[in-house]
């Protein structure tokens, strides 16, 4: 028999079950947790300075491993400020397992000091969560909660841990096995042939890869099937990576801010096969119009993705890898000249512009210098806004989790405690972070335990002191009626980067700014590269909330 | 500016059907389905929860109308960690039609 208190066996099963690194912030009703964490040198932990960059580092390991990845917080405050982050990791499918302290159990409802139901509130932002009743539950909510965070759709899990049940001694007669991936389902193998033939008979098929496509590892397939069908491709904000951005194939990504082309090609298609993707509103536009001509495949692991915004002639409820690697063989070799030669045309007369991309003092200038002084194994978080949405459609992309964003819940503040994720599962990696002066802002004490850990972490600040794509907006939709999005002050980033410890450089006083960008890169350890953009230069083409992607505005 | 905002969902014309939740028996199980049906403003018409024999597991009985969610309701129904089967019944399903007595 084993012998070991609730906090001890947390740790136990967390070291069994490979966790190595876990990013969190103590407080009073964690402190047992803590204190059986402080003996064990098999997990690393990395002190954060708010808990919602905790989250978001626990993240960035997750996105670069694929493995659900740990975040600690206390009660009340620590829980809720962990909110930000998983909801975030909830709306990007990202396997996640947050453990929170909680009041012990007979404070619980009282209005205990630093007692919230965290449990209530999480119900619609996690897979599922635990609140643990005993020690001896944790034999099972720990195991499950990776399990669940890990199998079919990923997702966060939340295990919220009274102090009581942390401290309670139990005996146990032998550790539960680690937690393995639920089986995926089964393949419809008649819809598949189905799925296949309407890939063999269209004339104007159009790829559409999506996150899914990244967490399957399924990229080098969904590539396989394009070159063999020549289908055209274009990929989420989620997908970017799957295929190669200069892939002939590749037509880049979709939606509100993809190029002209890319969403005329998917007006004209006949065919559009959907792989782990969702049709979210920002990559297709008002529902209704999108793809007016064609039919749809639409592959997913989550069943209720299936006809959800748009009904699939073909719904295949299957893993991405699965489908795919039974409807590869099934998809004849084809030329497709026609359609081919189609969207290069469309290509060449509505191509994505780049204006200034040669000029590294403007921010697609920027974007591209940062990536030719870079190679494919760099790692690129962004934080959300103007600055996420050009590197989205400048920066080269040519692998899957090459690429960290916050897609569908557009957290600002991911991008640098991700990147310190990112560093921390892969130390000998470059990692940048592109941010934007607004965002920085929302979680820029993690500056501190960039510099605690000194990791490899470099973040390009655009910086055009305002908060750019509200002022966008405000310029496009609201008459020119400019609110609330522009500074008056403007902060000494260098300064504020120093400070905590980080060197920094200004790119604005560099004489050759491609020069200083690339000794910057090469060295390693922490770096702030801070660059003054132009405010008014927009994110183009853009399409109207709400409109068709046919609509665009500008680009 | 256009904006998507969706219509409210006329109920009226729709029939009344009944579904039928196994469910895990736990504190919180209630506020995972509810959460649900309340996000998505699909109301409920009617609802009743006891525990089984084997009382690991209770039984929820819902009254809803079948407009055109239901089928996507019922899929993130079966999402939920805690929702072990959801079966379908027509209106004659007679679980709810006594306990009327109850409210009028």
């Amino acid at each position: 028999m084993m012998k070991m208190t609730g906090a001890e066996l947390i740790v136990r099963l967390l070291e069994r079950q490979g966790v190595r690194t876990i990013c969190g912030i103590p407080g009073g009703a964690i402190l047992p947790l803590y204190d059986a964490l402080s003996q064990t040198d098999k997990i690393r932990h990395v002190l954060a300075r708010h808990e919602q960059g905790a989250g978001f580092m626990a993240q960035g390991m997750a996105r670069v491993s694929g493995r659900p990845e740990v975040c600690f917080a206390s009660s009340g405050p620590g829980a809720t400020n962990l909110v930000t982050a998983i909801a975030d990791a909830c709306l990007d499918s990202i396997p996640m397992v947050a453990i929170t302290g909680q009041v012990p159990q007979s404070m619980i409802g009282t209005d205990a000091f630093q007692e919230v139901d965290i449990y209530g509130i999480t119900v619609p932002i996690t897979k599922h969560n635990f609140l643990v009743r005993s020690a001896q539950e944790l034999l099972t909510a720990i195991p499950d909660a990776f399990r669940i965070a890990m199998s079919g759709r990923p997702g966060p899990v939340l295990v919220d841990v009274p102090k009581d049940v942390q401290n309670q001694v139990i005996e146990f007669a032998e550790f539960p096995e680690p937690a393995v991936a639920d089986e995926a389902p089964e393949l419809d193998m008649e819809a598949l042939e189905t799925a296949a033939r309407m890939i063999n008979e269209a004339e104007r098929p159009v790829l559409y890869l999506g996150g899914g496509v990244v967490h399957s590892g399924a990229s080098a397939l969904a590539v396989t099937l394009a070159e063999q069908a020549s289908m055209p491709t274009t990929m989420t904000l989620m997908g970017l990576g799957a295929m190669a951005m200069d892939h002939p194939l590749s037509i880049g990504m979709l939606g509100m801010h993809g190029a002209r082309y890319t969403n005329f090609v998917l007006e004209e298609a006949d065919l559009l096969v959907c792989v782990g993707a969702r049709f979210d509103d920002r990559a297709i536009g008002r529902a209704a119009s999108f793809c007016p001509n064609a039919k749809i495949v639409h592959i997913d692991i989550d069943r209720s993705e299936l006809h959800k915004i748009k009904n699939a002639h073909v719904g295949l409820h299957s893993d991405v890898t699965t489908a795919l690697e039974a409807l590869v063989p099934r998809v004849k070799v084809t030329l497709r000249k026609r359609w081919l030669s189609h969207v290069e045309s469309l290509k060449l007369r509505f191509p994505m512009q780049l204006p200034g991309a040669d000029d590294p003092r403007t921010h697609y200038g920027l974007v591209q210098a940062v990536a030719s002084a870079l190679d494919d194994s760099a790692i690129i978080t962004t934080d959300v806004g103007q600055h996420q949405m050009w590197v989205a459609q400048a920066y080269p992309f040519r692998r899957p989790r090459q690429w960290l964003t916050s897609g569908g819940l557009g957290t600002m503040g991911f991008g640098m405690p991700a990147a310190i994720g990112a560093a921390l599962a892969e130390p000998e990696r470059t990692v940048v972070c592109f941010s934007g002066d607004g965002s920085f802002k929302m979680n820029i004490q993690e500056l501190a335990t960039l510099a605690e850990e000194g990791l490899n972490v470099k973040i390009v600040l655009m910086n055009n002191n305002s908060l750019g794509l509200v002022y966008q907006q405000q310029n496009l939709f609201y008459g020119k009626r400019v609110f609330a999005s522009k500074y008056r002050g403007a902060p000494d980033f260098v300064k504020i980067a120093e400070g905590f410890g980080v060197p920094a450089v200004n790119l604005d006083d560099a004489e050759n700014p491609r020069a200083t960008l690339a000794q910057v890169l090469s060295e390693p350890g922490p770096c702030l590269i801070h660059a003054s953009i132009d405010r008014d230069q927009f994110v183009y083409p853009m399409v109207p909330p709400g409109a068709a992607n046919t609509e665009m505005i500008g680009g | 500016m256009i904006e998507q905002v969706a219509d409210p969902l006329p109920q009226a014309g729709f029939a009344k059907i009944v579904l039928e939740l196994e469910v895990h028996n736990h504190p919180g199980v209630m506020s995972h389905i509810c959460n649900l049906f309340a996000r998505r403003a699909f109301n409920v018409e009617g609802i009743l929860c006891m525990p089984m024999t084997d009382t690991r597991r209770s039984r929820i009985w819902l009254l809803v109308y079948e407009d055109q969610r239901l089928d996507q309701m019922v899929r993130q129904l079966e999402k939920l960690e805690d929702v072990l089967a959801v079966r379908h019944h027509g209106a004659e399903r007679e679980v709810f039609e006594r306990l009327e007595n109850f409210f009028h």
